[in-house]
């Protein structure tokens, strides 16, 4: 099983990563590896720790043991917010929208642009103006404008169209590393279809993505390598050419052993 | 862009997705859309009809005299519903700002008429004690997680105790401050007299408070962020807000406002009372609630405060002037805050 992107060094990197709550053991030497240009997805069962291994590396969680490298480089996330300053833009589930603050203040929210000028420095004023025309230009970017009001509260939008802020709201910002954790779960079949091809727009902008999802047919179409996860760590990564999902899934469940080759390329 | 075979249908389908477009267009949904954007629309309407009804049932009530007066009335209780209505934009609630007010009015009264402390510093050290109160209950609730009622419960005693014990149960009197400190009765003063009307520069400096603070509100980060935590404390936080170091400055602020609202309340009585303000926590949350902040956070708006405490006032005394026996004013109050809540709950409805 070759993969050409193993020659690159990975964007993002992580080893041995542990993170017990009490007695469960959420990662148990969880090793991690993104190289660029590549969408990986990353499959795992129920409990098997992916929303942990993603908290770490989105930095909502701070791992026990094990190290995580951005461009080879150490770092160290203590808030989401460290993260987010070194590249890195995470799409939760839950997708952390403000549901009564407008689409242009969910898009800034936490970095808000201040007006230049005295109202700005000394009364700390807002550029709404600014960060209204930035808010349209991604959307429309996306191809998710044809949008009336950019201060339409968010709550007034449907699930798709939330999804659409969020993934825009990555897309504007993270510089490094887009990570989407089940962006499709709460869509229907046209909304999935739309993520999945805005996945492929931030692809083609140069940013890699970290998928993580249930939703195998998805994962097969945009991944390029898919990181199967269990009981805590990386069981392997696969190349979704060459395996066929019966076979991912056996893998993720335990029902099958993963092939040496796939072991050896982790 | 490849499709799975079971959506190979959907190039015919219709591909106007994620449109964002206004889904309903009912007149309802028009009139909760209106509210929901101008949350303040409701309190302000309720405020002008009522000043018209009051002024039919009793024609004196019209008189500018009589509505500077309500603007006196409520003028502390307005300030104080500032600090209130930044505490429940975050979810949180403060019983504790009666106690904070008056706590603080006898720091500045006892420095500077008993100690004979210069003015600007009794006054700042009033503040700086009154931040400082509004700061514990603050790390209170971020850091050790107690929720905001229980806390405030507990601090609501602590302060009350450490009134009491401070004020040595004592009043100061007004010939006392007068004689000593006469600039602490300032905000107490008509700046202006219009049409036999009287308004004070308590009245002014309410007004003002309540701008600086819709300005910090709607244009600051900081503000912003306010909303943000009331309206989902997970969200903002993995916004990236530091919900913590937020929470705090928004009690400590909280108290800030109360420490120059003991000012203002000095002047509004002429005298300190360990007795005083003992009603206005409940009144500073009846005025937030009619004025449509939600007490669930993340919803409303500091002009609507104001409103609601003017809307408070407007009962209150055209009642009164109409007749109407104390019982039944609170009657009436106490139905406006629940049809407030009742609107509250049926906007949020809408958004789920």
């Amino acid at each position: 099983m070759k993969n050409i992107t193993h020659n690159l060094e990975p964007v993002l990197q992580a080893k041995g990563l542990m993170k017990r709550y009490g007695t469960v053991v959420a990662m148990n030497g969880a090793d991690f590896d993104l190289y660029p240009n590549e969408v990986l997805g990353v499959i795992g069962d129920n409990g098997a720790g992916k929303t942990t291994l993603i908290r770490a590396i989105s930095g909502a969680t701070a791992p026990d043991h094990g190290v995580i490298e951005l461009d080879g480089k150490l770092v160290n996330f203590h808030t989401p917010d460290d993260a987010r300053n070194a590249g890195i833009e995470t799409v939760y589930q839950n997708l952390a929208l403000s549901p009564a603050l407008s689409i242009a203040d969910n898009m800034f929210l936490g970095r808000e642009i201040r007006e230049k000028g005295i109202m700005g420095k000394l009364f700390r004023k807002l550029d709404h103006k600014q960060m209204e025309t930035f808010a349209r230009d991604k959307l429309s970017e996306l191809g998710l404008l044809t949008i009336q009001n950019i201060n339409q509260a968010v709550e007034t939008l449907s699930g798709g169209q939330r999804q659409g802020v969020a993934v825009a709201r990555a897309a504007a910002f993270g510089s490094k590393v887009v990570i989407m954790d089940e962006p499709t779960a709460a869509l229907g079949v046209k909304e999935s279809r739309r993520v999945l091809d805005l996945i492929q727009d931030v692809k083609s902008k140069g940013i890699p993505i970290v998928l993580i999802s249930h939703n195998m047919p998805h994962i097969f179409e945009v991944c390029d390598r898919i990181h199967i996860h269990r009981l805590g760590r990386r069981l392997c990564t696969v190349d979704p050419k060459i395996i066929s999902m019966s076979d991912a899934v056996a893998m993720m469940t335990g029902a099958m052993e993963p092939p040496p080759e796939a072991l050896a390329a982790k | 862009m490849s499709q799975s075979e079971f959506e190979t249908n959907l190039n015919s389908a219709d591909s106007a997705v994620a449109v964002f477009e206004r889904d309903d267009r009912t007149f309802l949904s028009n009139v909760r859309n209106a509210v929901r954007n101008y949350p303040t629309l409701v309190p302000a309407l309720v405020l002008i009809v009522s000043i018209l009804i009051f002024g039919i049932i009793a024609p004196r009530f019209l008189s500018p005299g009589v509505l500077s007066l309500v603007l006196q009335q409520v003028t502390v209780i307005g300030i104080v519903a500032i600090a209130q209505t930044l505490i429940i934009l975050t979810a949180g609630i403060d019983l504790s700002v009666g106690a904070i007010l008056v706590l603080s009015t006898f720091v500045m009264g006892r420095l500077s008429v008993s100690y004979g402390v210069p003015l600007p510093i009794a006054i700042a050290a009033g503040m700086a004690i009154g931040t400082l109160m509004g700061a514990f209950n603050g790390f209170l609730v971020a850091k050790i997680k107690l929720p905001p009622f229980i806390v405030t419960l507990g601090t609501l005693s602590v302060f009350t105790a450490l009134k009491l014990w401070y004020s040595g149960s004592e009043s100061i009197r007004n010939s006392d401050i007068e004689a000593n400190a006469p600039s602490l009765l300032w905000f107490g003063e008509a700046a202006a007299r219009p049409f036999g009307a009287t308004i004070t520069y308590g009245g002014i400096a309410l007004i003002l408070l309540a701008a600086v603070f819709w300005f910090i509100l709607q244009h600051t980060a900081w503000g912003r962020h306010v909303y943000a935590i009331g309206d989902d404390p997970e969200a903002a936080a993995l916004s990236g807000i530091k919900t913590d170091r937020t929470l705090i400055s928004v009690y400590a602020v909280a108290g800030l406002i109360c420490g120059f609202g003991a000012w203002v309340a000095i002047g509004r009585v002429g005298s300190i009372s360990p007795i005083s303000f003992e009603e206005i926590n409940l009144a500073t949350i009846t005025a937030v609630v009619i004025g449509g902040t939600s007490l669930f956070g993340g919803r409303g708006s500091i002009p609507g405060s104001v409103l609601g405490a003017l809307i408070v006032g407007v009962f209150t005394t055209g009642l009164s002037l109409a007749g109407v026996d104390d019982y039944w004013q609170m009657f009436a109050v106490g139905n406006l805050v629940l049809i407030a809540v009742a609107l509250d709950q049926w906007l949020r409805r809408a958004t789920q």
